[in-house]
């Protein structure tokens, strides 16, 4: 799986990464966490508030930092 | 962005089964009953702080009310309470508004709009919408790639920093409700005039050129329906990080302001910053930008520059600089924009900024 933090890098897309690291550790899920900071890349997910959350490519929630129980019904 | 994940079933689905919104309702009742309990609470504690201030300082600390540190003390006492209490409440409102936009709404609303209509929308919509400052970029490419007139997008990013609920509130707290509209009917005005300006000089090959070759996606998140249970809880959620973040600057700001009004001298300013100089305007609008603070920490002190004799339009230009035309925005900004199409913006709202101070200089 693989999950996709977007941001360009403020204090809240480093929450949000810390937060989806966390519930993937907790869930045991096997799942790739990456940082998308290049805009163009933000861009092509249809993107335009950050943070955004993508797994497998779909975005999960944008312009908002998510709860931990949220990441996880996502991953599971 | 109102998209929770969890409840997309939930609330995506039109008829609810009938006990699910039974208790809907039975908790929208009690959440109600809760928020007028609070907000009653809240007036009872809000009404009783000048009194609290006055016998905290002057019984308690035995402090006299003609002395500098007694009225230094009484002012940190009065207002460091009665503005984070207003900050508290309105920003848990602003929240409950703020839970109906979205980024994506406001881009579609405002996708098309003509000239003129569209700056007066996207100002005030720059008011409402929730984004971080660091989304700034983000959000111009979304707002390019929909179709948004460059001088409307404008409009919304100089508005949405400008005209905060945070200033509003100290404004208001510190100075009155008729400065805080004052600064709230400026503040929509330059945003729309600057924006309409900068539409009028047809500045779009100044936009860094890959912004305009990009191709962008659908995320596919369309807005999802809020129930009003999560509406709160995004209120909440808001009132604990922006509070959580503000209040140092805000009792930092406070506790300057005290200083200033406990020990300055009555008409002290009036020569450095009073509208007899012409040259007092343009000044603080140059030594406003590139300090790095936000409303909170300036506004406190602005009330005890006014106190002591600063002139009101000097003092607006100084705090509107300080707010629009921060310079870690400008480097954020650079990314999407070239330096020629930067320096338009900070030269047009600068211009806006100078015309309001001289304005409120000649008027008041």
């Amino acid at each position: 799986m693989k999950i996709q933090v977007m941001g360009p890098g403020c204090s809240k897309c480093e929450q949000v990464e810390k937060i989806v690291k966390e519930a993937v550790a907790e869930s045991g899920v096997d799942a790739e966490v990456i940082k998308v900071s290049d805009f163009k890349e933000i861009a092509s997910f249809g993107v335009f508030s950050t943070p955004a959350v993508a797994v497998d490519g779909e975005v999960k929630v944008m312009g908002k930092v998510p709860s931990k129980k949220d990441v996880i019904s996502w991953i599971k | 962005m109102i998209d929770d994940g969890t409840n997309t079933t939930k609330c995506s689905c039109k008829k609810e089964p009938e006990d699910y919104g039974k208790g809907v309702q039975s908790g929208i009742a009690k959440m109600i009953l809760i928020g007028a309990v609070c907000v009653g609470i809240w007036y009872a504690i809000y009404s009783q702080l000048l009194s609290f201030s006055e016998w905290f300082s002057y019984s308690i600390l035995g402090l006299s009310a003609d002395s500098h540190l007694g009225s230094a003390v009484q002012f940190f006492v009065y207002d460091t309470p009665k503005v984070l209490m207003l900050l508290l409440i309105v920003v848990f409102f602003v929240g409950i508004l703020r839970s109906f936009v979205t980024v994506d709404w406001t881009r579609r609303v405002l996708a098309g709009k003509k000239e003129s209509v569209g700056n007066v929308l996207a100002a005030l919509l720059g008011v409402v919408t929730p984004f971080c400052s660091c989304s700034a970029v983000p959000l111009f490419i979304g707002f390019m790639t929909a179709g948004v007139p460059l001088g409307v997008t404008f409009s919304f990013l100089i508005s949405a920093p400008m005209v905060n609920e945070i200033a509003l509130v100290l404004l208001y707290g510190l100075l009155g409700w008729k400065i805080a509209a004052l600064y709230f009917v400026t503040g929509i005005s330059v945003a729309v005039v600057a924006g309409w300006v900068m539409g009028q000089m047809k500045l779009e090959k100044y936009v860094e050129d890959w912004v305009m070759e990009i191709r962008a996606g659908e995320s596919g998140l369309s807005d999802q329906k809020m129930t009003w249970q999560q509406r709160f809880e995004y209120a909440l959620d808001s009132v604990k990080d922006i509070v959580g973040r503000v209040w140092k600057y805000v009792v930092i700001g406070i506790a300057v302001g005290a200083g200033i009004h406990g020990y300055v001298p009555e008409g002290y300013l009036a020569s450095i910053m009073g509208n007899s100089s012409w040259w007092s305007v343009p000044f603080s609008v140059v030594i406003g930008i590139p300090m790095y603070t936000n409303a909170a920490g300036v506004i406190p002190i602005v009330e005890a520059l006014l106190g002591k004799g600063a002139a009101l339009g000097t003092v607006l230009a100084f705090m509107m600089s300080v707010i629009a035309l921060s310079f870690p925005e400008m480097v954020i900004l650079r990314k999407v924009l070239k330096p020629r199409l930067i320096s338009i913006f900070i030269g047009v709202v600068g211009c806006g900024i100078l015309f309001v101070g001289y304005l409120f200089n000649a008027i008041i």
